[in-house]
Order: structure tokens, then sequence, then C-alpha cells
């Protein structure tokens, strides 16, 4: 339906995991847009929980700032926590 | 002329045995016909409803609609599958599910009047939809401790799948009732029109009869209060009053159906009577 609002669906694959973003659905409502996403990207097994969002609701970075945004952390290496030697025997980093 | 021949004592008892002529005769093992007939309703009403539901593919309003109509379809022909083939066994024939779907005349289906009836607009397949799977939730809640395994077995899978259905069925027969003018009429429409099919599915002949007190199947009519309540609820919270009753179709159990079925059955049945030897 063209006059339905867009939601936006996140999936939990397993407890434990966050919730990924998987795509969209139409719905006239929030409780509809629940079972449109169930409906829509859980039939296969792919969840434990899910979350719809309205798209409106998202706030979202304007591609005209790509460059001020982003390029910026591209020359800083030194923000990679590559530059220790990790023990060994060390578990869980 | 010649004389019939005299009707000796080893022909009355025969005759007293089979019983008369074309009756049915529940009280035989449950291992028999009366399971058989009774696996047969079961997997009817399921059958049906996924094939009519299965029609909305590629139709709906939305393509979201369109996906929860398809999984409640794929639902309720897994439901039929084995139910069916466990009918199948039962009847001893060598005859699998597939079998009884699609080499079965119409005069043979054991499905209610309610799941047969076309979809009409998409209010009308909610106003069915609510009907049907509100009596299938409650029906599935206490055939999980049926005596028959395999019966029970389904149901204990069926009766959450079916919770959805109703769940489903009813925040659109609410958005509908409480939606627009038109969606309020076309809604009003839909439980009108499939309102004279539910009291039949409440109905205990012979055979539920029969099944129940061996505890294989429910006492129907002992759902009715709760099903009321049930349907009760979604029509309040939808603004719409209850359908006035009218007169009670019955007979699906008995073989009498709408001329609604047969056409569902040629196109459902189609495929593997042309081509009996097609495979996936």
């Amino acid at each position: 339906m063209n006059d339905w609002p867009l939601w936006e669906v996140f999936v939990r694959s397993k407890g434990g995991m966050a919730h990924r973003h998987v795509g969209s659905v139409h719905a006239p409502d929030a409780e509809i847009a629940l079972r449109h996403a169930r409906d829509t990207y859980t039939r296969r097994m792919e969840g434990v929980s899910l979350w719809v969002v309205p798209s409106a609701s998202i706030v979202a970075s304007d591609p005209g700032q790509d460059a001020s945004m982003f390029d910026p952390a591209a020359d800083k290496v030194y923000r990679h926590p590559t530059f220790y030697d990790i023990p060994e025997g060390i578990t869980h980093i | 002329m010649p004389a019939l021949p005299p009707i000796r004592p080893e022909d009355e008892r025969c005759a007293a045995k089979d019983g008369p002529h074309g009756a049915f005769d529940p009280r035989g093992e449950p291992e028999g016909p009366a399971l058989f007939g009774y696996l047969l309703r079961l997997g009817d009403d399921s059958l049906i409803l996924g094939q009519r539901l299965g029609e909305w593919c590629g139709h709906a309003p939305s393509v979201e609609v369109d996906l929860s109509l398809a999984n409640m379809a794929l639902d309720l022909i897994g439901q039929a599958t084995h139910f069916l083939n466990r009918a199948g066994e039962v009847e001893g024939k060598g005859r699998d599910g597939d079998r009884l779907a699609f080499h079965r005349d119409v005069l043979d289906y054991r499905n209610c009047w309610l799941v047969e009836q076309p979809n009409g607009d998409f209010a009308q397949t909610m106003a069915r939809q609510l009907f049907f799977s509100t009596w299938q939730k409650l029906l599935c809640a206490r055939l999980v401790s049926s005596a028959e395994p395999t019966i029970a077995g389904v149901a204990e899978k069926a009766v959450k799948e079916v919770t959805y259905h109703q769940e489903l069925a009813a925040q659109w027969v609410i958005r509908l009732g409480d939606g627009t003018e038109e969606s309020r009429r076309r809604i009003e429409d839909g439980l009108a029109w499939n309102w004279r099919f539910v009291p039949e599915l409440f109905e205990m002949d012979d055979l539920a009869s029969f099944m129940a007190e061996r505890g294989i199947g429910v006492d129907l009519a002992a759902m009715r209060p709760d099903y009321d309540a049930q349907i009760a609820a979604v029509l309040a919270e939808a603004t719409l009053e209850p359908p006035a009753d009218q007169r009670p179709i019955l007979g699906g159990r008995r073989g009498h159906h709408s001329e609604h079925l047969g056409h569902l059955l040629a196109a459902m049945q189609f495929l593997p009577r042309t081509y009996p030897d097609a495979v996936w």
C-alpha cells in the first residue's frame, strides 16, 4: 500500500547477539509492522527477537558531508589497537 | 418366470451384520473407518483453507500481506499433510496424503463449508480467517491430549501456528472495523457472509461423538461458549456488532458441499490428475 508508512526491521539472530538491520516493511501501524516483519524476515528461523522502528525516526548523516564526516579517519592508523604485542595464552581479545 | 431364491438363515445373519444399507456405523474399532473419517475432517479443513489462502499469492493488497497469507497457507497445508498421511495409513489401502488430496472427488471431501467459501475481498478473507482460526485454536488446544498420538503431535505443533493466525486475523478485523467507512462496510459484509457457516464447526454428529467418547476427538459443542466470548471480544474492539443469526448450513462433514469446492478442486487437482507421473 502506497499510503502505509515505512518501518525499518531489526532481527536478533540468537540470544546475546545484537539486533541487526535486515530491511524494511510497509505497515499501517506498529503492531502490524511487527507482524509484517515476522512474516517477511523470520520465516526461515532467522530470528528470536524483532524490532521495528519508523523509518522517519532514523536520523541519517548527510551524504554531501561525507568528506568532512569520514575522510579524516583515513590516516589515523594509531587509532587501531595493533601496536601491542599480546602475550601467549591471553584469551578473549 | 423363475422364482427368486429363498432367503436362507445365513443370508439373514449376513444382512444383520452389515446393518442398514448405506448407513454409517461408527461402532467399530477406532482403527478403522471412524478414525479415517475423523482424520479426513481434520486434514481437509486445513488443506482446503490452505488452498484458498494460496489463491491470494501475487494478488494481496501489499507484498507484506501477500507473505502473511502465503505463510498461513503453508502452515495449513503442512498440517493437512500430516493428517492425511495418517488417514492413508489408517485406511490401509496404500493411499498417502498426496493421493488423498489430489485423487479424491468432491463428494469424498469432509471439510466444513466455511473453509471452501470464496476469498471475496480482503475483508471477507479475514472474516473467514477469524472465524476459522479462533475455532481451530480451541480445537488444537484440546487435541494435544488426544489418545491418537499423530493427532496429538500435529496439534501440539499446530496450536502455535494457529494462535498466530487468529491474532493476525483479529488485528485486521479490528483495523477494518474501526477504520474507514469503506473498510467497515466491507468487513461487515465479510462477517455476514461467513457467519452462517459457523454453527457447523460445533456440530456433534455420530462420528464426532464417537471420537470424543474414545478420547481421540473433542466435545466441539463444549467449545462454543469460549468461542463466542473470543469472537465477541474482537468485534467489540473493532466497534462492530455481531452478525445477525442466519439459518445454519450443515453437511460438509458428510460430503455435501457448496458449488465452490468443485471449482477449487478442479484447479488444485488438475496437474496431478492430468500428469500422474509428474514429480518435483
